[in-house]
């Protein structure tokens, strides 16, 4: 029995960090119901996670291994997540609003009868019910969603949640899983990872990003302020620099591209269009660089220089090496 | 090659959302709609492979108000043959539950090879009808799609598709539905004569009785708000690059505690 459940992510081999998000809210949530917290982990390298879940709050680690699991498929990570919910009797299923984990949820969700509230960045119980605070609109408006069936199904996005020790036993349980695979599926030809170690722009915690006002693809500027910061910081750009072909479409943060939430949203040649204000307005500080003082991006800034860029930001590179070197 | 392309029609991008006094939801008036931009990716992609075959159908399937008959006609603008209008209070602003399972009804009427979906909707940013619709039809999902290679049997395809950190390729059987991510392609405008042609084209009008569904809420919403405003914070004018870069590096650390 595990009335709150946890989708553990694991990518290329790692636990991800969302997964020690959502076990340590998992175990708030678990608490705030007096239920346990399990959290379900699949695939061929799972079974090492489980001590980490278990420092985070589980009390029980589900694996799930099958020759199906070994690298992700929607159908089958599907299946075998709502027969552990099933089985488990989960009132509460939470998974990772990650690129994998939008594939994933509402997949298991059909399968189980019930919708998910996504893409949540706080919860409350209310009544023993899971409330779910999600952006709507990419940002421009925030709503409480409750599911009204069970397992009341939600995503979380990733870097929000707080991370919290609070060691359980993290019993280890195996569940014997025989996928159906009369049902069609795809198969997965090539994997193209970049391997720069590049972060994902939605889970990133420093985002440098440039606009227009690049003037043109060489980043080099930002990569090497990206690089001076490590690895949770990563580039991004205005949908101008994507439409000019300067950067991949996946870098695009706004309305029609991501929607962000890192701690320092570091914006460049970027005017701040309502659609780019969407996507990362809910940036903790938000630093601006612009030659233009009147430029909209100005109005919610925290800190703005007005100048121009190429001049700004090797010096603002230069300071952060010596601040950073400390 | 025959594709079903489902359509959403949303707030223009432009749109200040405003949330209504009471908190129930956002203030609808005046707001100006467009077609969900993953929608219009779908929309394109549909109508090339329908040009690449030289032969086969486009069919365009919204579930919305009245107002969605102009955004389901931009469509056959474009190009697409016909509309299927699914108008019923009771699932214009359902969960994406009770959409998935209209749209999967409405489905069974059409012949398709592929079922395009938005990977979301920029209004209620759900990211779940493609997924759960592929469910309820029995059928593979290959979500975040941003190539598609249709194989000249039709039977299969080869699809590339955004994951974290990188790209998969996936080869898939058809039928499928594959969800609509940017960079699939660039969206062609109406031209003036496909603007005329749309007119003449048939919208197929249904109700949640007609496609034989009954919704039952999955979801609830409540105390709608508005992010807090952001004020304007420190503006640097006038300073030279070096001092203007060592403030503000110097208050991300002291001030903002962030670095
Ligand atoms: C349906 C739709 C969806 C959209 N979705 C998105 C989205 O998801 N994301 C997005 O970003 N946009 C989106 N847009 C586009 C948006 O409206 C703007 O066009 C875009 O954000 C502008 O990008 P920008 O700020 O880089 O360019 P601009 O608005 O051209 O701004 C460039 C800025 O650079 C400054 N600059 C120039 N040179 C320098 C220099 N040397 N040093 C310092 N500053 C300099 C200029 O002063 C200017 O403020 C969307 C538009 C539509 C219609
Ligand atoms: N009311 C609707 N009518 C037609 N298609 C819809 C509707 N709602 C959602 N969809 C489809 O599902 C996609 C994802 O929507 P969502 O899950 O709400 O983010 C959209 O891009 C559309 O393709």
């Amino acid at each position: 029995m595990s009335k709150v459940l946890i989708y553990g992510e694991i990518k290329a081999g790692k636990l991800k960090k969302t997964a020690l998000e959502l076990t340590s809210e998992g175990r708030k949530i678990a608490d705030g119901l007096g239920a346990d917290a399990g959290v379900v982990l699949m695939g061929p390298h799972a079974e090492q996670f489980a001590p980490d879940v278990a420092k985070y709050g589980a009390d029980k680690v589900y694996i799930v291994e099958a020759p199906q699991l070994e690298s992700y498929n929607s159908e089958y990570f599907a299946q075998a997540l709502a027969q552990v919910a099933k089985e488990k009797g989960a009132e509460v299923l939470l998974i990772s609003h990650s690129i994998h984990g939008k594939d994933l949820a509402p997949r298991a969700a059909a399968k189980l009868g019930v919708a998910v509230v996504a893409d949540c960045i706080s919860f409350e119980l209310d009544g023993g019910k899971l409330v779910g605070r999600r952006p709507m609109y990419a940002g421009k408006c925030y709503a409480k969603w409750v599911s009204l069936s069970s397992p009341q199904m939600a995503t979380a996005r990733p870097n929000v949640l707080e991370v919290r020790e609070n060691p359980k036993a993290g019993a280890v349980e195996k569940i014997s899983f025989s996928p159906d695979t009369s049902r069609a599926t795809y198969t997965t030809k090539d994997l193209n990872l970049d391997t720069s170690g590049k972060v994902d722009l939605t889970e990133a915690e420093i985002i440098i990003s440039g606009g227009r006002g690049m003037g043109g693809p060489d980043y080099a500027l930002l990569e090497e302020a990206a690089g001076i910061f490590g690895s949770r910081a990563t580039v991004g750009a205005s949908r101008a620099a994507v439409d000019a072909g300067w950067r991949p479409h996946s870098d695009q943060v706004g309305q029609t591209g991501k929607t962000v939430t890192p701690n320092l949203y570091i914006a460049c040649g970027i005017s701040g269009s309502i659609q780019h204000l969407a996507g990362m307005g809910s940036s903790k500080v938000i630093v601006a660089i612009n030659k233009d003082p009147e430029a909209p991006i100005f109005t919610k800034a925290d800190y703005g220089i007005v100048g121009d860029l190429f001049k700004v930001l090797p010096e603002f590179n230069k300071e952060l090496k010596s601040l950073l070197a400390e | 090659m025959k594709s079903l392309v489902c359509l959403k029609q949303v707030p223009d991008t432009e749109t200040q959302i405003k949330v209504n006094p009471e908190g129930t939801g956002i203030v609808t008036e005046g707001i100006k709609h467009i077609i969900n931009p993953y929608d219009e990716f779908s929309v394109e992609e549909a109508l090339r492979l329908k040009e690449k075959f030289k032969e086969g159908e486009v069919v365009i399937l919204a579930i919305g108000p009245d107002r969605a008959t102009e955004s389901i006609r931009t469509a056959l603008a474009m190009g697409a043959d016909r509309g299927i209008h699914v108008n019923d209070p009771a699932v214009n602003t359902a969960d994406p539950f009770a959409v998935a399972q209209a749209l999967a009804a409405a489905a069974k009427d059409v012949q398709y090879d592929v079922i395009f979906c938005g990977h979301r909707a920029i209004d209620d940013d759900f990211c779940e009808v493609g997924a759960m619709l592929a469910e309820f039809l029995g059928l593979p999902q290959v979500t975040l799609v941003t190539k598609v290679e249709v194989a000249a049997d039709k039977k299969s395809a080869i699809l590339e598709r955004d994951i974290e950190g990188g790209k998969e390729t996936v080869e898939v059987p058809l039928p499928c539905v594959v969800t609509s991510q940017k960079g699939l392609n660039e969206p062609r405008y109406a031209s003036l004569p496909g603007i005329m042609k749309a007119k003449k084209k048939p919208i197929d009008a249904k109700n949640a009785a007609a496609l034989g569904v009954s919704v039952e809420a999955k979801l609830q919403s409540k105390e709608y708000s508005m992010p807090p405003e952001r004020k304007a914070g420190k503006k640097i004018e006038g300073l030279e690059p070096p001092d203007a870069a060592k403030q503000v590096v110097q208050a991300l650390r002291n001030e903002a505690k962030i670095i």
